[in-house]
């Protein structure tokens, strides 16, 4: 990191609204006149961060500094940034002209510098001759654009831009995109956008932070982050894809959906559990079986305009996406390939899960904050304090809750190709990771069964 | 054969009724004393009085001062009260601007004669001091309501706006919630400065009687039985409640005073 270029670096801040963190120990810099971009699906922290930032929210601990000076206790109004917020906040008692003035009203400059400045901004966003308007009689696009105009006159070092797309239509939206991007090559300054759709961050930015639950997930390029997603996560919130169990066997050599492929990855180790992403538009589909890695066979097939989007069931009996340009009709038999190029494998974050607990009897073990049946376990006793891991498939999610030990609700569901990778966060806040084939959807509330036979329990020597 | 009952318009009739019989009629009754003598001619002697008879005249302008006076103390009480109750880091609960409009649930009447009580006990003479205190106590929940109402719909971001162009708190508040309010206090000074004019028992109490508003002069007559005289002064009232809720400034859907 080159010291000079930096505008604003984030040391170990952290957030809390309550109970719940927001943001957990971020860190991360930004360079001068960089695009970046805050990508997470709502409250993730993103927003929290574009706030503390700004000045609106106070971190509760960890500091952002801007050129070297340390921004912790410097009021919003002092801070050498402008934001473009969400719901635009035009001020509805003043004209155009007076709501992209309003700043430099603030600092007492000439009329007629100021009357310069204002044109020379509504120029930019390509709302000259709109100064006498009334803000309200703009159409959202229109207030769109005064809102950048109103702050970027106040010529900011960095700008912050709050989902400022999200309230226009696709058409809209899609323009903006292309006139925020060519706005920002043209004055040169930070923009720091924040956003939830992945296309917009994919588009606009030089750098996108992806955060989940108040996490950086992964800090990268558009493309990095498209073609080496580092976790799940990444991979599956970023664009369409395929995310599978596999296993690498060797250096360059991964076994996937009941398949040795060729891979570039190295330094796994041998015979280590792996995550594999393969994106839909990388798998090649051929209707000659024999030049094929693999086979499946068509189950749907739909039109999406540019190309055809299909699901296959492999002859193992995974359920694959493929993007192509060629439409296979649905029941036939067909041949399968993936380049080893196109397959990204990821660490696995864990194997199994593990909870940290303690005895309450020779047969009986608090974990998630309450306590499990676990059948007599020799050589442990009341008071030990254990690990207890258990197996992804070994953990019953119940419809009904009181057929629980505790119970939780759904956070984050990952398809898997032939079952379901769910998260569940308990109402203490422990997280429970559950392989399944029943469909659950998100924020579903389902009781946590463990059978005593399922938990392997090691007494952790202290 | 087909029952007028059944038609979704005639389920209006009730209404009609109601509001020809407690509104049109009474208005009309008052237009129709206002302009004719005991004996039913017409005349126009009776709105004449109040231009020329000077007890009357300087009785109205003792109200407008009053009001404008009590319009004003509301004002600077209320919008305070109002801005405290609306911020929500200074104000975390609702029972709090609840106890602002408690005092609204009991008879104003009740609560004017305890306060005079109050004052006697005190030994306080009663005057103009006190006829004001007593104004300002029973009319400043309907100035409070509206503001609180304005600014706890207020958007935030408009506030954060502003700070973020480089706006110190205090200029904030002048240039942005201040102007935004308006239309809340607005609505609070209809709200406070038509009723207030035309009070006559909080006078009278407050004052011994020292001091006689526009209201107590229109009740005086009723009470000696001069229909026709009273008939036009409430007419006069009217007008001027009229003009003023003509030139107060059109209530767009942006502009919700709450009340009204």
């Amino acid at each position: 990191m080159n010291k000079e270029n930096v505008i604003i670096n984030i040391e170990h801040l952290s957030k809390s609204f309550g109970d719940k963190k927001v943001l957990d120990d971020i860190n991360f810099y930004i360079n001068r006149g960089e695009f970046i971009t805050f990508l997470g699906p709502s409250g993730c922290g993103k927003t929290t961060m574009l706030r503390i930032i700004a000045g609106f929210l106070n971190a509760d601990s960890g500091r952002v500094t801007m050129d070297g000076n340390d921004l912790n206790g410097v009021p919003p109004h002092k801070r050498p940034l402008n934001t473009v917020f969400q719901r635009y906040a035009l001020f509805p008692h003043l004209d155009v002209y007076d709501n992209v003035a309003f700043g430099l009203k603030l600092k007492k400059m000439p009329d007629d510098e100021i009357a310069t400045k204002v044109s020379k901004a509504l120029k930019l966003v390509s709302m000259t001759d709109y100064e006498d308007r009334d803000v309200n009689s703009l159409s959202g696009g229109q207030q769109q654009r005064i809102a950048i105009a109103r702050a970027l006159v106040n010529q900011p070092k960095v700008l912050l831009l709050d989902e400022p797309l999200a309230a226009l239509d696709l058409k809209m939206r899609k323009d903006m995109q292309i006139e925020l991007k060519e706005m920002h090559e043209k004055l040169g300054i930070t923009f720091i956008y924040v956003t939830h759709d992945q296309e917009e961050a994919l588009t606009l930015s030089d750098t996108i932070v992806v955060m989940n639950e108040g996490k950086i997930q992964q800090i990268g390029t558009p493309t990095d982050i498209y073609n080496e997603p580092v976790n799940s996560f990444v991979a599956d919130f970023i664009g369409e894809s395929n995310i599978l169990n596999g296993t690498m066997i060797e250096d360059r050599k991964v076994n996937f959906i009941g398949h040795d492929f060729d891979c570039v990855d190295e330094g796994f180790g041998e015979n280590v559990p792996v995550d594999v992403v393969v994106r839909p538009e990388d798998i090649y589909i051929l209707s000659n079986l024999d030049a094929a890695q693999f086979v499946g066979t068509v189950q749907t097939c739909i039109f999406k305009g540019v190309h055809y989007e299909m699901t296959v069931l492999t002859d193992e009996g995974f359920e694959l996406m493929i993007q192509d340009y060629n439409s296979f009709e649905v029941g036939s038999k067909v041949g399968f390939l993936i380049k080893p190029n196109d397959i990204q494998v990821m660490k696995k974050e864990r194997t199994c899960n593990t909870f940290e607990g303690e005895m309450t009897s020779e047969e009986s073990v608090e974990i998630l904050g309450v306590e499990f049946d676990c059948g007599v376990r020799e050589g442990l006793e009341k008071g030990d304090k254990v690990k207890v891991e258990v197996d992804f498939n070994k953990i019953d999610l119940q419809d009904n809750l009181d057929e629980g030990e505790t119970n939780g609700s759904i956070s984050f569901i990952l398809y898997k190709g032939n079952h379901y990778h769910i998260t569940v966060r308990t109402e203490e806040g422990f997280k429970v990771y559950v392989d399944t084939n029943d469909i659950w959807d998100k924020n579903d509330i389902v009781g946590i069964k463990i059978a005593p036979a399922d938990m392997r329990i090691t007494k952790i020597s202290e | 054969m087909t029952n007028i009952f059944n038609k979704r318009s005639s389920w209006v009739l009730p209404y009609f009724i109601f509001m020809v019989l407690f509104v049109v009629l009474p208005l009309v009754l008052i237009g129709f004393y206002a302009l004719t003598d005991s004996n039913g001619h017409f005349t126009l002697s009776n709105l004449a009085a109040f231009f020329t008879d000077a007890k009357i005249i300087n009785s109205f302008l003792v109200s407008m001062e009053v009001a404008l006076e009590n319009t004003i103390i509301c004002i600077l009480i209320g919008y305070p009260v109002a801005y405290i109750l609306a911020d929500k880091d200074l104000n975390k609960s609702a029972v709090t601007a609840l106890l602002f409009i408690l005092p609204m649930w009991i008879n104003a009447l009740m609560r004017t004669l305890a306060t005079a009580e109050i004052f006697n006990t005190l030994g306080i003479q009663l005057g103009k001091g006190t006829l004001l205190f007593g104004m300002a106590y029973d009319y400043l929940p309907f100035m409070i309501y509206p503001i609180y109402n304005v600014l706890n719909k207020m958007d935030k971001s408009y506030a954060e706006a502003a700070q973020d162009l480089g706006a110190s708190p205090m200029t904030v508040f002048t240039k942005v919630t201040l102007p935004l309010s308006m239309p809340g206090i607005l609505s609070g000074v209809l709200m406070v400065f038509m009723p207030t004019v035309s009070t006559f028992a909080v006078s009278e109490i407050l004052t011994n009687n020292t001091i006689q508003l526009f209201g107590s002069v229109i009740q005086e007559q009723f009470y000696n039985l001069m229909w026709n005289q009273g008939a036009a002064l409430s007419f006069v009232m009217l007008i001027i409640i009229g003009i003023t809720m003509y030139i107060s400034p059109d209530k767009d859907e942006e502009a919700e005073g709450g009340l009204i």
